[in-house]
C-alpha cells in the first residue's frame, strides 16, 4: 500500500490519465443505464401519450432522492433506472475532483489540497442541504 | 403524440444542439434550453434541469481527448472552481425565488453574450508579466505548441475569481455551462492563451455543473423522460462535433450559428416580456 502513495509510483501523467479513464468510465457508465433504462421506457410506454411538461409539477420523492433512485432502480422502476444513470452522469465530475485530491496528496501539494477540499465540501454541502424550495 | 414520436425528435433535435455546440464552442446546454421550450414548449424548468445534464456530459465527454493532451491547467481549474461552484449553489438558490419570466429573459441577454463570444478575436499569445499573487498560487505553467513546452504566466487573479464567481451563479440560475464568460474571465481578465482557457473552461463547467445539479435533482426539475433522449442525443452530438472539428474549421458556421442563436435569444426575451414561461 505505501508505494500506492509514493511519488515515484505516479508521475504527474499518469494521474492525468487516471483522470480521463474516470471520465470516460463514468459517461460510459451512465450511458450504459440511459439507453437500457430509455429502451425500456420505450417498450413499455412507448405508445402512451406525452406527459404534460408544459405545466411545471416536479417530480415525486422516489425521482428526487438518492435512496428513492437506488431502491427504486433495484425493484426495476423503469423512471427511477433513468434517474440511476442521470446520478450516476452528476457523480461523474464529483468523482473527478477525488481524483484530482488523489494526485494532489501524492505531490504533498499542501495548498491545492485544502483548495481541492474546499471545492469537494461545496459539493457535499449542496447534495446534503438538500435544498428543495 | 406518442412518448416514442416526441422521444425520437428529442434525440435527433438534442442531438444537432450537442453537434452545433461543440462546433461553435457555445457547449451544448446552452441549445437546449431554446429547443425544449420554444420547440417542445416544455416548461422551463424542466429545461434547465435537462441542460445541465447536457452539459455535464458535453464537458466530461470531451474533456477525456483533452486532459492526454496535457493542456488543461488543473491547479488554475480547481482554484476557479471555488469561486464558481459557491456561485452555482447560490444561483440554484436564487431560481428558486425569480420568476420564470425574469430568467428566461436573463437566459436570452446571456445567449446574445455567448453567441458574440464565439466570433470574437481570441487571446493567441503566452503571457509573461505574471502577477504575484499568481506566482504564490502556482498558476503559471506551460502549454504544448509545434511540440515544444511554451511557458505562459497570468495576472489580474482577483478580478478573474470575482467574473468565476459571476459565471458560476448564471451557471446555477440558468442550468448552462457559461463556458464564453469563464473564457473571457481566463482570456481577457487574466491573459491565459485561448487553448489552454478553453479546456480548462471545459474542465469546470462539469464540476460546476454538477454543484447545481444536485439541488436540482432534488428540486424535482430532472424528468426521466426528457432527461435521457436530451443526454444521449447532446452526447453523440457532441463527440461527432469533436471529430468534425479536426478536419475542419468551422468560421463561417460560427457566424451563421451566431446569426441564429441572437434571433433564438430575441424570441426568448420578447416571450419573456409577455409572459410566456
Amino acid at each position: 500500500m505505501k508505494q500506492v502513495f509514493s511519488k515515484n509510483y505516479w508521475s504527474d501523467k499518469d494521474i492525468s490519465l487516471l483522470v480521463g479513464q474516470i471520465l470516460r468510465t463514468g459517461v460510459i457508465l451512465a450511458s450504459s443505464v440511459l439507453v437500457i433504462g430509455g429502451i425500456w421506457y420505450l417498450i413499455v410506454h412507448g405508445q402512451d401519450a406525452v406527459p404534460n411538461y408544459k405545466d411545471f409539477v416536479g417530480e415525486g420523492k422516489s425521482n428526487t432522492t438518492i435512496s428513492g433512485i437506488i431502491v427504486g432502480a433495484f425493484s426495476k422502476n423503469i423512471p427511477q433506472i433513468i434517474q440511476l444513470g442521470v446520478l450516476l452522469l452528476i457523480c461523474t465530475p464529483i468523482v473527478r475532483v477525488i481524483g484530482s485530491l488523489f494526485g494532489f496528496v501524492i505531490e504533498k501539494d499542501k495548498l491545492y489540497i485544502v483548495i481541492t477540499l474546499i471545492v469537494l465540501t461545496v459539493i457535499i454541502g449542496s447534495i446534503l442541504s438538500g435544498v428543495k424550495g | 403524440m406518442t412518448i416514442l414520436t416526441f422521444t425520437l425528435i428529442l434525440l435527433l433535435g438534442a442531438f444537432v444542439a450537442g453537434l452545433l455546440g461543440s462546433l461553435t464552442g457555445l457547449g451544448g446546454g446552452v441549445v437546449v434550453i431554446p429547443l425544449l421550450t420554444l420547440l417542445f414548449h416544455v416548461d422551463i424548468r424542466y429545461a434547465i434541469g435537462a441542460a445541465l445534464l447536457a452539459s455535464i456530459a458535453t464537458s466530461s465527454g470531451a474533456a477525456t481527448a483533452y486532459v492526454k493532451e496535457g493542456i488543461t491547467n488543473i491547479r488554475l481549474g480547481m482554484f476557479l472552481e471555488i469561486a464558481t461552484t459557491i456561485g452555482a449553489v447560490i444561483g440554484a438558490v436564487i431560481a428558486i425565488y425569480m420568476p420564470t419570466n425574469t430568467i428566461a429573459i436573463i437566459f436570452g441577454v446571456v445567449l446574445i453574450f455567448s453567441a458574440a463570444m464565439t466570433v470574437r478575436k481570441k487571446n493567441e499569445h503566452a503571457f509573461s508579466g505574471g502577477s504575484a499573487l499568481a506566482e504564490k498560487l502556482k498558476l503559471n505553467s506551460t502549454y504544448p505548441l509545434d511540440g515544444k513546452l511554451v511557458p505562459y504566466k497570468l495576472t489580474n487573479v482577483v478580478g478573474g475569481f470575482s467574473l468565476m464567481g459571476v459565471a458560476g451563479i448564471l451557471s446555477g440560475l440558468l442550468g448552462i455551462g457559461s463556458g464564453s464568460l469563464k473564457v473571457l474571465a481566463m482570456d481577457s481578465m487574466m491573459k491565459i492563451p485561448f487553448k489552454v482557457s478553453t479546456t480548462t473552461s471545459n474542465f469546470m463547467i462539469g464540476v460546476t455543473a454538477a454543484a447545481s445539479a444536485v439541488v436540482y435533482l432534488q428540486r424535482g426539475y430532472m424528468d426521466p423522460g426528457i432527461a435521457f433522449p436530451v443526454i444521449l442525443g447532446v452526447l453523440c452530438g457532441a463527440i461527432t462535433g469533436s471529430k468534425l472539428l479536426k478536419r475542419m474549421n468551422p468560421k463561417t458556421l460560427r457566424i451563421i450559428f451566431a446569426v441564429a442563436i441572437t434571433l433564438v435569444a430575441l424570441e426568448m426575451i420578447f416571450n419573456g416580456f409577455q409572459h410566456k414561461f
